[in-house]
């Protein structure tokens, strides 16, 4: 049966998460009919996220709930093209959302602007370091967008969520307790920091010592009651523990629920259409034009939804398959190096120095999202990279999400994993025991992609994403050196003991790192060397826009989240100020 | 204007035997006009309500399960262990419901071998892993120790049947040995610190073990109270016991 044929729309959003709720506030805005397509259900804070039931491990953590179900699709993996990539059965290094509200509803809410030299990650180190500091298959390049054009879009993230933080860098000045080293902002966070609990009390007085540079984490968790320009209001943080990998109950983490729906979900000009699985998007005949796209809803009927502008607003990895699946643009093949869509995949490296005490009660469950201290000074090229054989950098920092028991079993080197002896240690551990994260940046590499799997299909029949990845030395080297600095920072902390958890070997989707995938659909200032445009705008469908981290031309040392919504509003100003009035190519 | 909500498909999640997990919704829906609202609608948790007998093991596994997970988790000087914890039952729950299925597992073929970094490839769901490899293993220790299943063994010959496990030097004919115990220890954690309305961690007392207050809602007074024990007792999204009792 062919796909029954809808209305036609000014714009329809494939997925309903954060870019696609800033993006619906822009285009509503403007006057347009906008339809979103979401194929997971309506979730609502009272409803689904109670905060009578919202603090339980097994169910959203261990048990999905609130994730991606794989049964009905997921992607094939290997770390490299001499591999035969299989499935990842179950989640494990990265948890993508499923639901209204996307992975915006499961986040920790830590809110990072890149550096001014993250966007030029190319020619920046090229310049000071030279050529040989950039290898032939690290295939990074600069950000067609600098640090000076989107900084009034975070802020406009940032007051959106009501960040708690505090500026290092106030349009030039260097301002006592903030982040140094980060690029010039034009006013302060909406909120001050959140209180800090003992452990990262105790890790930002150490770092101190060493002459680092200790700041707390901005934070999407409310340090006050807020009010956001949109006139939603959010509750002071109750510092529960249950961010990460759980919804807030308490209207207290930024969420698109909390800080956008509640206005756009009344605009007469928006409709919401959930249980509705986008399957491709339709060009016409010279297949330099979007003409909507088809669905399938719950029942398995298909419908055919014409639109005027296709906005790709799914998780990374959809909007890349998407594009595959259309056949909209050219597949990367990394031996040819030729074709872009797939192109420099990148992620997160991670690594933690766990710090046992004797003497001090930290209460670890006592916790928030972005409730830290960081310090900076190893981050992008905050430092000097002579002579150490990497470039990029991460954060080091004590963040204390909350010390949930099934997850968090801090024991020392050579403790069995179970037993008395175990138990012993875990006993005596668990409430003395703090845990100093690393969080580094991934840069590019030419046999790191995405394409479409040759054998294993999802619940319709279409072929899966294929992820091909690793670490390369790159990777190794800068994690290594940001590890010992944590290890530093940790003795300074004259604790009974330290364990050293260095990221050793290939990337491993066992162990839960970050849901920081990057790439794929890369933003570029020349068609041959990216999917979109500065604007983040199709190089070949000019009507189609894709949102979101496949736009990185590859990862810094930060939460994506701040760039993924700066880069949103910076494209939804494009399309209201210039495309709407001459729909075409805007660069 | 009012919300308009309107439903083309409801309730595809189909019924599930006794699951702790709320079922899965799977609508089609038009949302316009404002925030859609349904009175009574809360996607509540499936509290495990009966606690008698075993619904997934037989018999011969709920022995060798009872025999290991106190092993796992020991009754000793520190207190309570697996078994106090209902550590057995919370297992037999989950493996007879969604979570047993495996429902939100890809689990299409062809199956491969794969390389550790690619995690878990077997074919069977985490009940069909249970079924295969607690014979498998009772049928090795029967071998070797004339006869014997695991849960006849001394408690040290146990403690290095599962170090064997671990370490995947016990060859399994159907399945990997260190798949199934990570497998069986990750399921004997979550009995033992998950909220005691899955019927695991009675009494709270994984939680008293370590000191976690469970789900506390409000942290506040206690941030910045550096180096002072928490002073409140553990509390499940259940409420806690002595909350019924008359003072």
């Amino acid at each position: 049966m062919p796909p029954r044929k809808l209305p036609a729309v000014d714009a329809v959003m494939v997925g309903f998460g954060w870019t696609a709720a800033i993006m619906g506030l822009t285009l509503t805005d403007a006057g347009l009919k906008v339809l979103a397509l979401e194929r997971g259900d309506w979730r609502d804070t009272a409803t689904d996220f109670a905060t009578t039931f919202d603090q339980d491990e097994l169910r959203y953590y261990w048990r999905h709930e609130l994730f991606e179900r794989l049964s009905r699709e997921t992607l094939t993996i290997r770390n490299n093209p001499s591999q035969t990539a299989l499935p990842m059965r179950h989640l494990g290094s990265f948890l993508p959302g499923v639901g209204v509200g996307g992975a915006g509803v499961h986040w920790n809410g830590q809110v990072w602007r890149f550096l001014p030299s993250d966007l030029k990650a190319r020619s920046h180190n090229i310049q000071r370091y030279g050529r040989a500091a950039v290898p032939a298959d690290m295939t990074i390049q600069d950000y067609p967008v600098s640090y000076e054009e989107l900084e009034p879009y975070y802020d406009e993230f940032e007051y959106l969520c009501g960040i708690s933080g505090k500026a290092g860098n106030l349009n030039g000045k260097i301002l006592p307790g903030g982040n140094p080293f980060e690029g010039p902002r034009a006013r302060e966070y909406p909120n001050p920091p959140l209180e800090m609990s003992y452990p990262p009390k105790l890790f930002g007085e150490a770092a101190a010592s060493l002459g680092l540079h200790p700041f707390p984490h901005p934070a999407a968790n409310m340090s006050r009651a807020y009010t956001n320009p949109l006139g939603v209001q959010l509750g002071q943080c109750s510092y529960c523990g249950f961010c990460e990998k759980y919804a807030c109950g308490n209207y207290s983490k930024a969420s698109p629920q909390t800080t956008v729906l509640p206005v756009l979900m009344r605009r007469p000009n928006f409709t919401l259409r959930t249980g509705s699985e986008v399957l491709k998007v339709n060009l016409d005949s010279s297949g330099k034009r979007a003409t909507g796209v088809t669905y399938v809803n719950a029942r398995g009927e298909e419908f055919e939804q014409p639109a005027e502008l296709v906005i790709l607003s799914a998780f990374i990895l959809h909007n890349v398959r998407l594009l595959l699946l259309s056949g909209i643009g050219q597949p990367y093949d990394p031996v040819s190096g030729k074709g872009q869509v797939g192109r420099n995949y990148a992620y997160q490296i991670t690594s933690s120095v766990n710090v046992f005490y004797d003497d001090k009660i930290l209460n670890p469950f006592i916790g928030a999202g972005a409730l830290g201290m960081i310090v900076d000074d190893f981050n992008g090229d905050n430092f000097d990279h002579s002579g150490k054989g990497f470039i990029g950098g991460g954060f080091v920092g004590v963040v204390q999400t909350g010390a949930r028991p099934i997850e968090t079993h801090p024991t020392p080197t050579g403790t069995p994993a179970w037993g008395s002896a175990w138990k012993k240690a875990f006993a005596r551990d668990y409430l003395k025991t703090l845990s100093i994260a690393t969080h580094g940046a991934v840069m590019s590499h030419r046999t790191n992609y995405l394409d479409l799997d040759p054998t294993y299909k999802d619940v319709f029949g279409r072929p899966l994403l294929r992820m091909t990845f690793d670490f390369t030395d790159n990777e190794h080297r800068m994690s290594n050196f940001l590890t010992d600095r944590a290890a530093e920072v940790a003795r300074a902390m004259q604790p009974r003991e330290i364990s050293v958890n260095y990221r050793k070997g290939s990337w491993d989707v066992v162990p839960y790192q970050t849901t920081h995938n990057t790439g794929g659909a890369v933003m570029s200032a020349d068609p041959g060397s990216g999917v979109v445009n500065r604007y983040l705008q199709s190089w070949n469908v000019p009507n189609l826009f894709v949102l979101g981290s496949g736009a990185f031309p590859q990862n810094a040392g930060y939460n994506p989240t701040g760039t993924v919504a700066a880069l949103t509003y910076w494209s939804a100003k494009a399309i209201r100020e210039r495309y709407l009035a001459s729909p075409g190519p805007l660069a | 204007m009012a919300t308009k909500v309107s439903r083309r498909a409801v309730a595809a999640g189909g019924a599930a035997l006794t699951s702790a997990l709320p079922l899965v919704r799977a609508a089609a829906e038009t949302i316009r006009g404002g925030v859609p609202w349904r009175e009574g609608a809360a996607a509540a948790p499936r509290a495990v309500t009966d606690l008698e007998g075993y619904l997934y093991f037989t018999a011969a596994e709920a022995a060798f399960i009872e025999a290991a997970v106190a092993r796992l988790i020991p009754t000793d000087e520190l207190g309570p262990g697996a078994i106090e914890a209902g550590v057995p039952l919370f297992i037999d729950r989950q493996l007879a419901g969604q979570y047993g299925r495996g429902r939100r597992w890809y689990m299409q073929g062809p199956w491969a071998e794969g390389l550790p970094t690619q995690g878990y490839q077997s074919r069977y769901t985490p009940a069909q892993m249970y079924r295969v490899a607690i014979a498998d293993i009772d049928d090795a220790v029967g071998r070797e120790v004339g006869g014997a299943t695991f849960s006849q063994l001394a408690a040290a010959d146990q403690e290095r049947v599962l170090s064997r496990l671990e370490t995947g030097q016990l060859t399994l004919r159907s399945t990997h040995a260190k798949s199934f115990f990570q497998l069986l220890l990750q399921n004997t954690m979550e009995g033992f610190f998950s909220d005691p309305i899955y019927g695991g961690n009675r009494d709270m007392v994984g939680w008293k073990l370590i000191g976690f207050p469970g789900a506390r809602y409000d942290n506040r007074p206690y941030v910045t109270r550096y180096g002072e024990p928490y002073p409140l007792p553990p509390v499940g999204i259940g409420g806690r016991a002595d909350w019924g009792a008359k003072s």
